[in-house]
């Protein structure tokens, strides 16, 4: 529900590591309200979602341990470099990188040499990488995509692709809200398609 | 992660001085605002000094709080912030701090300072120093609320006055009483105990509400 509309209901759904869901529907339908519900940035009208079996409001600030969610707007700050963005982004969730493995991670989105660039000098694109370069270092089991590969070109867009088959590999699982197809060699693939 | 949210903030703040250093000129202007203005009547402005110098810290925190939450919401970090593995309220508790770090200890240290032109004694600037060392924490707590509640509004700015200015009265009331019960020769120690309750009370309170805000505010 948002406002006084429905966007979605009778949604029963349970994931097994290793699973892909592919999250279509047209604009308005409620693919980032459902992505945000599933990080608790909303509460759901009704129904509730469970984490290994225990609902994600009693587990309380630990679930977060388990999540990362990247969101319409990158959250990449404009004052510091691509290196800051990302090490401190870690820092404040409690998983201290070293410089070496977080300019690693920079490197392996594309960003080899503007690691150390204020983040303004950067294009959308680039800053999405530095965004999906917190994949690399954090080691969370559930990733919410949110329209991530906005902005992206097709050698970013295979980057994200294989970062996802990894992730499933290891037994994690990714929720993508997307318009673009990702063909996955890896996991199970499930599409979930939210209608107006 | 305190001390990370709060080092984040602090560099930012570093890489920004120009919105540090606008505060503090503010604060230094209004204030000298008022001697200029009145010319060198010794006693009158003795007798406005106290006011005078709390209502420039009120109105120059103003300014910086619209940035507290803003800045951060617009870029998507807040969110990231929501969903770090930790209370909210501390989250909330670390970004007050940095702000307290940023706009409001430059104020509580020029304050001395600039209270010369008021032709207060060594002791009352002291004083003036202790009480607005122990008052802008209070600040700095309760504009947290008013920032998380106006996060997102359009004129936030002026909405923000609005709600806080009014919560700020009895910091104001004490904070200038400390004062100027040392200007008449009275003790001000009982002023500055009841400054130093109001900001626990807003230590407790105000993260707390503030972390509620700001979850009503990104829904």
């Amino acid at each position: 529900m948002r406002g006084d509309r429905r966007l979605f209901r009778g949604l029963d759904l349970s994931l097994s590591p290793g699973t892909y869901v592919q999250l279509t529907g047209p604009n308005g339908s409620g693919k980032t309200s459902l992505l945000r519900i599933l990080c608790r940035l909303l509460e759901p009208a009704e129904g509730e979602i469970r984490w290994e079996g225990a609902n994600i409001r009693s587990l309380g600030e630990d679930y977060f341990t388990a999540v990362t969610y990247l969101g319409h707007r990158p959250g990449v700050k404009d004052e510091l470099s691509a290196l800051e963005n990302l090490t401190i982004a870690n820092a404040v969730n409690g998983v201290e990188v070293d410089t070496e493995n977080a300019s690693g991670a920079l490197q392996t989105m594309g960003l080899a040499g503007r690691e150390r660039l204020p983040a303004r000098f950067l294009s959308e694109g680039q800053r999405r990488r530095v965004a999906l370069a917190r994949l690399l270092v954090s080691n969370t089991r559930l990733w919410l995509l949110d329209e991530v590969l906005t902005s992206l070109d097709k050698r970013a867009v295979g980057l994200v692709r294989s970062l996802i088959e990894e992730h499933l590999n290891r037994g994690g699982i990714a929720i993508v809200a997307t318009h673009q197809e990702l063909e996955l060699s890896a996991g199970v693939t499930k599409r979930l398609e939210l209608t107006t | 992660m305190l001390r990370w949210i709060v080092w984040r903030d602090l560099i930012l703040a570093w890489r920004r001085r120009s919105d540090i250093l606008s505060t503090v000129f503010f604060f230094v202007i209004v204030v000298s605002l008022f001697p200029l203005g009145i010319g060198p009547e010794t006693q009158l402005l003795r007798s406005i000094a106290p006011g005078v110098v709390w209502v420039a810290a009120l109105l120059a925190s103003m300014l910086s709080l619209g940035r507290l939450f803003a800045n951060d919401y617009q870029d998507g970090t807040l969110e990231q912030l929501l969903l770090t593995p930790q209370p909210l309220f501390l989250v909330v508790l670390g970004k007050v701090l940095a702000h307290w770090i940023i706009a409001e200890l430059p104020l509580v240290l020029i304050a001395p300072l600039v209270g010369v032109q008021f032709d207060l004694s060594k002791q009352t600037l002291w004083v003036l120093f202790v009480s607005l060392l122990l008052g802008t924490p209070i600040l700095s707590l309760i504009g947290s609320v008013g920032a998380g509640l106006t996060l997102g509004l359009r004129g936030g700015g002026v909405l923000i006055s609005i709600l806080i200015l009014p919560l700020y009265v009895p910091a104001l009331i004490f904070g200038a009483g400390a004062v100027e019960a040392t200007i008449i020769g009275v003790t001000p120690a009982p002023n500055l105990y009841l400054l130093g309750a109001f900001a626990v009370v807003s230590l407790l309170f105000a993260p707390w509400a503030a972390s509620a805000a700001l979850r009503i505010s990104l829904e």
